[in-house]
């Protein structure tokens, strides 16, 4: 293992973390070479599916940084981060991967040698967990595109989108949930959405409830509802029936 | 132009600082074989005028549509370049860098290939994206001609003042009940035992009777929001806060004196004294009969806890030295030092004054420093001097010494507040020591006086008059162009949802007569938040799209 040299994707801040990165040049602290550094304005730019899709594409670790809470250059950008990482987080699970191949981290612009240790450290750690299984096992890759989906979909992104405002302001009749209320929304619906996402890329060829239970590993009776649902909305539709059971497919988008 | 991407890529050797750490012309040939690149080259200072020159003319001869420079920070040369592109007629948002100093050759000074090798996957990274850049316009805002000038030393005087006779509004906010600073504590002045007094007392006169300028005394700032040309500030005094709108913001909050409780017996044994006590006992003429005076420099400073120079001491010994053999020229004064930075002309005559009248220099060495204890009428000094190869005793009366400047405790909390970084040693770092001395990273913020390093007082207002024409200038113009970087909405795909309205920290995203979002560019600060959360992604951010940051880092990791 010795030999493996993490490939490693960081998404930093403008204004705090990026800052403090060339801080650390500017004091000439040294950490090991695998850091690809990717310039965004804020941190609560970086959308779940861009992480997702470098991780199905090979990369061994993903980390995201920002100004520290109350510091970001943008108000809130940050807790939004923080919002959308809980997604990622999530999904890379879902995925079957290990949730530590991703990281989100504060590092302001004075913290160079908080940016280098951050560095080293998930480097170590990526070290430790070995290659992403994502490079050799085409079953993980396609479980991080269906998650890039999940990611990219409307429900998912709305519910994160509105987290903040539920948990501090309240819905529309008042009522403000708690931060278990809401990891139990989000669960629920991450859970949902990638079951029906992964439906979604498997009736690329034209399959039954039964034989589409037996690949996703859960009862029949759920595959069917997500079958209803997934009609509903007009991404699957009814194929053929052979010896007496539908074939369900994803409908061709033009 | 055509829209097939046609990249110039220009690597920079910086001198050694990237050259020296990885091997710049196997970057460049590299570059060459990229899609996309029309021409490479690697330049010594691509910053420098001959190296600008070399982009400019490459744009013209080779055709390109899009720049790509591997080189420092984008933080501190982006605009440098983007200004070239410009000039050469290539709209600057077709420019992309690379990261290959602050955040390469300087943190991988010892692993030359790997290091080669991460300059190469950064430049395809640039290239990847600069592909797909697209040409922006910028949308002009207002410049509020209100400058903030943080502390009331004779920093933050000079800067008000200077901000004041430039015709702008000041809000000058000091931290104690008086203005002045630091130099309220002080007697006489090198290089020409200038009165404190004589130098403050005028300017904070000036600055009262300015009717440009409001002083609030007592008072901290306690909020910072917006940018240059609209800050949102808070300022607090007492249990009273109030909101200030300025345009622009000084910081000249000044440094802090090291209290050498612990070194050589201070605080301990009779007859030990700072420089600065002594400046106060010279003043009063209380040294008295005391004949025999020690100063020990570089207390507490240039060591491993505090690595840096105070820079003022050594003139301040000679100063104090020099006042000491005026009053009584039988006293005997020495100086132990480590090296003598009585630097430039000025500071050069001093030492050569005192040297003259009298004043002794011994040497020491920081492995070896000097042990003063408790004598039998004051103070015993034992110091090794590495040029005479022994080691001496002095019975002293009075043992004085030089402490450094140091930092304020709260540049942290301040420098949070305004988004400025403080350096290693706790002092606030300018976006570029050579390029913007006195610019911070974030425009519109301005640095002068010791809160940026120790220096002494000429320095100081030299610096602060500098940040005061700086801030002048975007004041002046009254209008900026703004980054074109804001956030764009496809009405084709936008639901209405209002996601994107409820998010935005600005209020820069509206309905429109059809419900539909709609961004105002010139309120919209391009932090990209509404178009990463947008549930159908019908939100582009200029300059940072989906597509581009995807395409930038799915070449970090496969080649082509």
């Amino acid at each position: 293992m010795s030999d493996f040299e993490p490939k490693i994707i960081g998404f930093l801040c403008n204004w705090c973390s990026y800052a403090g990165a060339d801080l650390t040049g500017v004091s000439r602290i040294q950490y090991p070479t695998n850091l690809r550094v990717i310039r965004v304005m804020c941190s609560g730019r970086v959308d779940p599916p861009l992480p997702l899709s470098f991780l199905a594409e090979g990369a061994d670790g993903v980390m995201i940084t920002g100004c520290h809470i109350g510091d970001c250059h943008y108000i809130d950008g940050n807790l939004y981060a923080k919002r959308k990482f809980g997604l990622l987080e999530r999904l890379v699970e879902k995925a079957g991967l290990e949730r530590g191949r991703v990281m989100l981290e504060w590092v302001s612009a004075s913290e160079g040698q908080k940016f280098a240790d951050v560095v080293t450290g998930f480097i170590e750690m990526i070290r430790e967990m070995g290659p992403t299984p994502a490079a050799t096992d085409p079953e993980i890759r396609l479980n991080l595109r269906v998650a890039q989906e999940a990611a990219e979909a409307y429900r998912l992104r709305a519910i994160v989108g509105k987290e903040e405002k539920l948990e501090k302001k309240g819905n529309v009749y008042g009522d403000k949930l708690s931060q278990e209320e809401l990891e139990k929304i989000m669960d629920d619906a991450v859970e949902l959405e990638y079951t029906r996402n992964k439906i979604k890329l498997l009736l690329k060829e034209p399959m039954s409830v039964k034989e589409l239970a037996k690949k996703l590993g859960i009862d029949s009776k759920v595959v069917l509802e997500h079958i209803v649902v997934l009609r509903q909305r007009g991404w699957v539709d009814l194929h053929e029936v052979r010896d007496h059971s539908p074939l369900y497919k994803t409908m061709e988008v033009a | 132009m055509s829209d097939e991407p046609r990249v110039g890529v220009f690597v920079c050797h910086c001198g050694i600082n990237i050259g020296g750490y990885l091997d710049v012309p196997d970057v460049v040939k590299y570059a060459e074989t990229m899609p996309g690149v029309a021409y490479a080259e690697a330049n010594l200072y691509t910053c420098s005028s001959d190296g600008l020159q070399k982009i400019k003319e490459a744009i013209k001869k080779h055709s390109l549509n899009r720049v790509v420079v591997a080189s420092c920070t984008p933080r501190t040369h982006e605009t440098l370049f983007q200004g070239a592109c410009e000039e050469a007629g290539l709209n600057k948002y077709l420019f992309e860098m690379a990261n290959i100093r602050d955040q390469c050759s300087w943190v991988h000074m010892h692993e030359r290939d790997k290091a080669t090798q991460k300059a190469k996957d950064l430049v395809r990274m640039a290239v990847a994206k600069a592909r797909l850049l697209t040409p922006e316009e910028e949308p002009e805002i207002d410049i509020q001609p209100v400058g903030m000038v943080i502390g009331g030393g004779v920093s933050g005087l000079t800067a008000a003042l200077s901000l004041a006779n430039q015709g702008f509004k000041v809000h000058l906010v000091e931290r104690e009940v008086r203005l002045g600073g630091y130099l309220n504590e002080l007697d006489r002045l090198f290089p020409n035992n200038a009165r404190a007094e004589d130098v403050t007392g005028p300017l904070i006169q000036q600055v009262k009777e300015a009717p440009e300028i409001t002083v609030h005394l007592n008072s901290t700032v306690t909020d910072v929001k917006g940018f240059i040309g609209n800050f949102d500030t808070e300022v607090t005094t007492g249990e009273k806060t109030q909101p200030l709108n300025v345009g622009t913001i000084i910081v000249a909050t000044g440094a802090n004196y090291l209290n050498p409780k612990g070194f050589y017996g201070y605080g301990e044994v009779e007859g030990i004294v700072t420089q600065l006590e002594l400046g106060g006992l010279i003043k009063e003429h209380k040294v008295g009969d005391a004949k025999t005076v020690v100063m020990i420099q570089c207390v507490g400073a240039r060591t491993a806890e505090r690595p840096y120079c105070s820079r003022i001491c050594c003139s301040e010994a000679m100063k104090n030295a020099t006042l000491l053999l005026e009053e009584d020229p039988r006293r005997e004064v020495h100086i132990l030092y480590r090296d003598l930075q009585t630097y430039g002309l000025e500071y050069t005559a001093l030492e050569l004054d005192a040297k003259r009248k009298g004043v002794k220099l011994i040497k020491y060495e920081a492995e070896r420093p000097p042990v003063v204890t408790k004598g039998e009428k004051g103070p015993v000094v034992k110091v090794f001097s590495p040029l005479m190869g022994e080691e001496l005793t002095i019975e002293a009366d009075m043992v004085v010494l030089s402490a450094p400047l140091i930092p304020n405790e709260d540049n942290k909390k301040l420098s949070q507040l305004l988004k400025v970084p403080l350096n290693q040693d706790g002092f606030f770092l300018e976006a570029h020591v050579k390029l913007r001395p006195l610019d911070f990273a974030t425009d519109g913020v301005y640095i002068c006086g010791t809160a940026h390093s120790p220096k002494e007082v000429a320095e100081s207002l030299a610096q602060a008059r500098g940040a005061a024409s700086r801030a002048g200038i975007p004041m002046a113009k009254g209008r900026l162009r703004t980054a074109a970087i804001t956030s764009v909405v496809d009405e084709t795909k936008c639901s209405g949802c209002g996601t994107c309205i409820e998010l935005c920290s600005y209020n820069a995203i509206t309905k429109n007569e059809r419900g539909l979002a709609q961004v105002t560019s010139a309120v919209c600060k391009g932090c990209g938040v509404c178009g990463a959360s947008c549930p159908e992604r019908a939100i582009t951010m200029r300059h940072f799209t989906n597509e581009e940051l995807e395409a930038q880092g799915l070449a970090a990791i496969k080649e082509a």
